[in-house]
């Protein structure tokens, strides 16, 4: 980061100043130097301005409000802990971080599975056009709304006539109840939302895999090393630090997962498939239960802290950079 | 923070896949396209297996279209349709009948207008000043700027939304611009757009007599059109789909964007008529599909611009 320019600028203006006192010069430079600290002013205050008020202020208010019982209408009174140990003892809270954890760590793994294998294998030789293709459609569902794409998986997963029962009919599988059984529901969150999203670590690791040397598949191959050896022996660590980014940005994704289990599910069947900022958004602006729905946003939010730094301290072991 | 990528690292493996891989001989290594190489039989499987994968993506929407254009009646009916023959436009018509499908596509269409609008701008100014105009704070005030891109929207909803009812803008289209204008990742990459531009066009111009402002509006932001485009084009697509913030700010039908009244025409039970809500969700991927179709290179080149933080 270059902040070298202002102490540099500062220590010469002693030493010009005597002898360039009157010259015009001069006093343009520094009419010009008032002129810029405007300019550094005007031009931040927009993005500054807006981040203090709305998002710096909010989170500040939001550790403020987690310590309170506010409903909006009546004065609100300080709670201390009281939210926090609320939160614990709620068992659709606790069943619904843990169906986050548990949904972040299956999606996450398939997604990135999904994502390496479909990123190697469109290295693979063929015409440019299948190449174009094939990364042009993995990566469309990520230009749709999450919304949409749960409104038509919804019809589509329907037990007496969604699409997906029908084709399982013509192998001879029974209808199975997808949205109104537990597994099921859980298992077609978790599809729409790979469905949506493994384009975006797909295009991640294809960068990571174009930077990988070919010198080294050579060399591999003249080790006898092809196929799946020079992947697991070249690809993989090269690619490392790519799919450290996937993974950091899969799961902060995932850990706020919100539209599609309420699209597809309300949370439902039971609490089966309801995720934490459900809970935030079910406290506060169905119960109005502000600070209550505040501090599962903190648990929440460290939570995704806590994750990400665990992953970049397990990422010493496992990441290999050039 | 960790230090940042500069767009000329991330340029080099576009560059590489774009270069025809003809002479090797002279060519540095960096230049060449690389492969893993497969044996035959794998190879095989690899592109069945892609072609699987293409088809899972492909195959849903293909029938969202095609039930989109059977007839309201009919669009219960099994075997299912995947390709779209025989179109009826009934849904279409009945969609714009039972939702004002209008003023959806409109309050949509000025939220990320305007949205993606003031990130433009914004972006550019702030991004500027990171670039080239260093003053003692700014590694500190950038820092903090690219800090609150780790905080998720919805822990700071509940002070936004009363924020915005404190200020009297609860259930209006103003309530998701303002909110949303101040961009982190858009400073970030017009930060990056600029660090990349020479230098010596401030000195040239202000040796011309040019103040501040004029090297700014005359000399950069021309020259930062390709980056205010990444950060415009990332910005239609996010608030186009956006879903979460709507639902908490908006709360009358009339305010409504397009994904909340496809959902809310769904209804809770999801019994709304199947091709009529369809046809709503293909209408609302129209745009999107647009910006896929010519904005897919800048949406690229943008959703992977922070991967090398």
């Amino acid at each position: 980061m270059s902040i070298d320019t202002a102490p540099t600028r500062s220590t010469s203006r002693p030493a010009s100043r005597p002898s360039a006192e009157d010259s015009p010069s001069h006093t343009r430079a520094r009419r010009s130097r008032r002129s810029e600290r405007w300019v550094i002013i005007l031009l931040l205050a927009p993005t500054v301005l807006g981040m203090g008020i709305f998002t710096l202020l909010p989170i500040v208010g939001s550790l403020a409000l987690a310590f309170f019982e506010w409903d909006l209408i009546t004065a609100p009174e300080f709670a201390g802990l009281d939210n926090f140990i609320a939160l614990g003892a709620d068992a659709t809270v606790r069943t619904a971080f843990l169906n986050t954890i548990v949904f972040v760590v299956v999606a996450v793994v398939l997604q990135l599975a999904l994502a390496v294998f479909l990123a190697v294998m469109v290295q693979s030789r063929m015409p440019v056009w299948l190449r174009l293709f094939f990364r042009s459609t993995f990566f469309f569902p990520l230009v749709l709304s999450a919304a949409s794409v749960s409104i038509f998986m919804r019809y589509m997963f329907n037990e007496q006539f969604g699409v997906v029962n029908w084709l399982l009919g013509t192998v001879g599988i029974a209808q199975v109840p997808w949205l109104t059984t537990s597994t099921g529901a859980a298992a077609v969150v978790i599809f729409v939302f790979v469905w949506q999203n493994f384009g975006f670590s797909f295009l991640i690791l294809l960068g990571g895999i174009a930077a990988v040397p070919q010198e080294l598949y050579e060399a591999a191959e003249i080790d006898g090393a092809r196929g799946w050896k020079a992947f697991k022996n070249v690809t993989l660590p090269l690619i490392s630090p790519s799919l450290l980014v996937a993974s950091v940005t899969a799961m902060i994704t995932a850990l706020q997962v919100f539209d599609q289990p309420y699209v597809l599910t309300r949370g439902g069947p039971g609490d089966s498939t309801r995720s934490a900022v459900m809970v935030v958004f079910e406290a506060a602006f169905q119960r109005l239960e502000f600070g209550l729905a505040s501090a599962a946003g903190l648990v929440l939010m460290a939570l995704i802290m806590l994750i990400t730094w665990i992953q970049f301290r397990l990422s010493r072991r496992f990441v290999f950079y050039q | 923070m960790t230090t940042l990528p500069s767009t000329s690292e991330q340029a080099a493996p576009r560059a590489a896949s774009e270069s025809a891989p003809a002479s090797p001989a002279r060519r540095p290594p960096t230049r060449r396209r690389r492969r893993l190489r497969l044996p035959s039989p794998s190879r095989a499987a690899a592109l069945l297996f892609m072609g699987l994968a293409a088809l899972m993506v492909l195959g849903p929407v293909m029938w969202t279209l095609s039930t989109s254009l059977r007839a309201p009646a009919e669009s219960f009916d099994l075997p299912p349709h995947f390709l779209p023959l025989s179109p009826d436009l009934t849904a279409y018509t009945e969609v714009f009948a039972q939702i004002d499908v209008i003023r959806l596509v409109t309050n949509s269409a000025l939220v990320t207008a305007l949205i993606a609008g003031g990130q433009m701008i914004t972006a550019a100014m702030a991004g500027y000043v990171f670039a080239r105009l260093p003053f003692r704070g700014s590694g500190l005030l950038f820092a903090l700027v690219l800090a609150t891109m780790m905080i998720p929207v919805q822990v700071t909803i509940v002070p936004v939304f009363m924020l915005i009812r404190g200020m009297g803008l609860a259930d209006t289209l103003l309530a998701l611009i303002i909110p949303a204008v101040p961009t982190a990742f858009g400073t970030f990459l017009m930060r990056q757009h600029f660090l990349n531009l020479p230098g010596d066009y401030a000195e040239a111009a202000s040796l011309d007599g040019a103040g501040p402002w004029r090297i700014f509006f005359s000399v950069y932001l021309p020259l930062a059109a390709p980056g205010m485009a990444i950060v415009g084009i990332l910005a239609f697509n996010y608030h186009w789909n956006e879903f979460f913030r709507p639902l908490v700010l908006t709360s009358s039908q009339e305010n409504f964007t397009l994904p909340l009244g496809l959902v809310s025409l769904q209804g809770n039970l999801g019994t709304g008529s199947i091709s009529v809500v369809l046809a709503g969700v293909i209408l609302s991927m129209i745009p999107a599909l647009i910006v896929f179709l010519f904005g897919q290179r800048y949406l690229r080149e943008g959703l992977t611009a922070g991967a090398g933080k």
